[in-house]
């Protein structure tokens, strides 16, 4: 994205503005930043939904996979790039999650045989054979939302946009789920760009974090150095406040951790307590 | 006297048990946390404290009163709940008009509404948006105004499902801060939560629930920071009390079991000092 910005018809302000930004394969973007301050409008951009369904005024260019979005339909985008949403309920409408994941597919109109070919993929690769006949609505919400992104990457794509994904989930779910993404990082090679406000259990997986206030993109980068920043805008996780502590108290440590186990080694490599093990 | 009297209750939608003797106490002063995976029976539990459910065994007392002996109307008074899904306690044309209703269905004094909306607008921080359509707000914003709506007419307790879902930090501090001067003004305040760091600030007693039934209960510190218990529940430890627990295992004396950063921190410290003299 290049300068973009968009105000929404009717709308004062824009909800984004100028915003430079610039990912590629093998990334696991968090997005994070106050209620407001416009990523769901800069998510809406990525899939085409601006400017082609919210009418404003859109200025600067956005190219996503090389489309052009002002002037790509969000049919071809769609492609390119997955949208995972907070509630799978509302993404999730057939009677089984066989029917579910080759619903898109065929919608795209490819072949029986290539349907049938990444819908064996995908069941495996998501663990889902014991599901596959059973109807979404039966699946808890983990499951769900398992589905929800199996059906969106059967279409292949290289982007994957999760908003706020594990919103609803109990915790053993939302880290399976932010785990799962983190694979298809690595192994596929995808792009994720994943909103999230709980950073303690998103931030571990990250490789950016990008911080957004007021429609600006205010720190973009590695997520242990942008995190010093930002902690009054999004909140440190526990860690990272007891970090901060100990370093207000004179204890140098190499940081911030960004999960138990770094705070942990950390603060046992920086203080050799008697009778303590040095390494795990 | 205990505001909710939870007293083995069994509960079943179409045959298929859902509670299956759940015993509970809801104390006013307290802030009292229910945990567990999805599908655990939480939110079915609580919709029996207005009585919007009436147990198909068992019994529940608001105030030493049978919800099977009153209508929700009345329960409704000293029992507000607001639901996970906000839409589905929204209708009003305006966010104004969404307060002055639930002031107005309660019999609040007449004169008192426009200042009472005011106050609770205030305190969600919606006073910006008090002419906008609720369909237009965030889903954490229609969370808040559904908060608002409840707390405008003041009930005795007030029971919270999934508060902190989808709410930016800012706004969480917001409604913790709300939470702890509920509690200052000895309301009772349940929170339904998959949130376990929100619940490490906040609550004082924490109830984990395991397919319909009530696995343990006790002080937020004991529960929350127990690994076994913790797992069962598909729950995860509070990063502090994980911490804890690692630095433990690898042999650091910690005397408590601290849940909280300030809590960690100082016992760290302390041990630091003590082992440079």
């Amino acid at each position: 994205m290049s300068q973009v910005s968009f105000k929404y018809a009717g709308a004062r302000e824009y909800a984004i503005r100028d915003v430079n930004f610039s990912a590629g394969p093998r990334e696991y973007v968090l997005l994070v930043g106050p209620s407001g301050c416009g990523k769901s409008t800069l998510l809406r951009v990525l899939n085409g939904l601006i400017p082609h369904f919210y009418s404003g005024e859109f200025k600067g260019e956005a190219r996503v996979a090389g489309l052009d979005v002002s002037r790509t339909p969000t049919h071809v985008l769609a492609r390119h790039v997955g949208m995972v949403f907070q509630d799978p309920e509302n993404q999730l409408f057939l009677s089984s999650v066989e029917r579910e994941i080759a619903f898109g597919l065929e919608n795209m109109g490819l072949p029986r045989r290539e349907v049938r070919r990444r819908v064996e993929e995908v069941v495996r690769l998501f663990e889902l054979e014991e599901l596959r006949y059973r109807a979404p609505y039966e699946l808890s919400g983990g499951q769900q939302q398992r589905v929800a992104i199996a059906s969106v990457m059967a279409l292949e794509p290289e982007i994957l946009v999760m908003d706020e994904p594990t919103a609803n989930l109990d915790p053993a779910s939302a880290l399976e789920i932010l785990s799962l993404v983190a694979e298809l990082v690595e192994e596929r090679g995808i792009l994720a760009i994943v909103v999230e406000h709980r950073l303690e259990i998103a931030l571990q997986y990250a490789t950016r974090l990008v911080v957004m206030d007021a429609g600006r993109l205010v720190a973009d980068g590695d997520p242990r150095e942008m995190l010093e920043k930002v902690g009054n805008l999004v909140g440190w996780p526990p860690v990272v406040r007891a970090y901060e502590l100990l370093k207000s108290w004179g204890l140098r440590m190499p940081g911030p951790p960004l999960t138990p186990e770094e705070f942990v080694n950390s603060f046992l490599k920086e203080v050799k307590l008697s009778g303590c093990s040095g390494s795990g | 006297m205990d505001a909710v009297v939870v007293d083995r209750v069994f509960f079943s939608y179409d045959e298929v048990p859902v509670l299956k003797g759940v015993s509970l106490r809801v104390r006013l002063g307290e802030v009292l946390a229910i945990m567990g995976e999805n599908g655990a029976g939480k939110t079915t539990l609580i919709r029996h404290f207005n009585g919007l459910l009436k147990p198909k065994r068992g019994r529940v007392l608001v105030f030493g009163v049978d919800t099977r002996e009153v209508s929700v109307a009345q329960l409704s008074r000293k029992v507000g709940i607001v639901f996970q899904n906000p839409d589905h306690q929204l209708f009003a044309e305006s966010v104004e008009k969404e307060v002055e209703f639930a002031l107005r269905n309660m019999d609040y004094p007449e004169e008192g509404v426009k200042e009472r909306v005011e106050q609770v607008l205030r305190l969600l921080d919606l006073e910006k948006y008090r002419s906008r359509s609720p369909y237009s707000l965030s889903v954490g914003e229609r969370k808040r105004l559904t908060i608002a709506a409840i707390l405008s007419y003041d009930p005795d307790v007030l029971v919270l499902d999934e508060p902190t879902a989808g709410q930016d930090f800012i706004n969480k501090m917001r409604i913790k801060g709300l939470i702890e001067s509920l509690k200052a003004q000895r309301k009772a305040v349940v929170i339904v939560t998959h949130d376990v760091e929100f619940a490490a600030q906040t609550a004082d007693r924490v109830v984990l629930m395991v397919s319909g039934e009530i696995v343990c209960e006790g002080p937020a510190r004991e529960i929350l920071t127990a690994p076994e218990l913790v797992m069962k529940s598909r729950l995860s430890m509070p990063q502090i009390a994980y911490s804890a627990l690692l630095l433990r295992r690898r042999g650091v004396a910690l005397p408590d079991t601290p849940m909280l950063p300030d809590e960690l921190c100082s016992e760290l410290i302390k041990l630091v000092r003590q082992n440079v003299a």
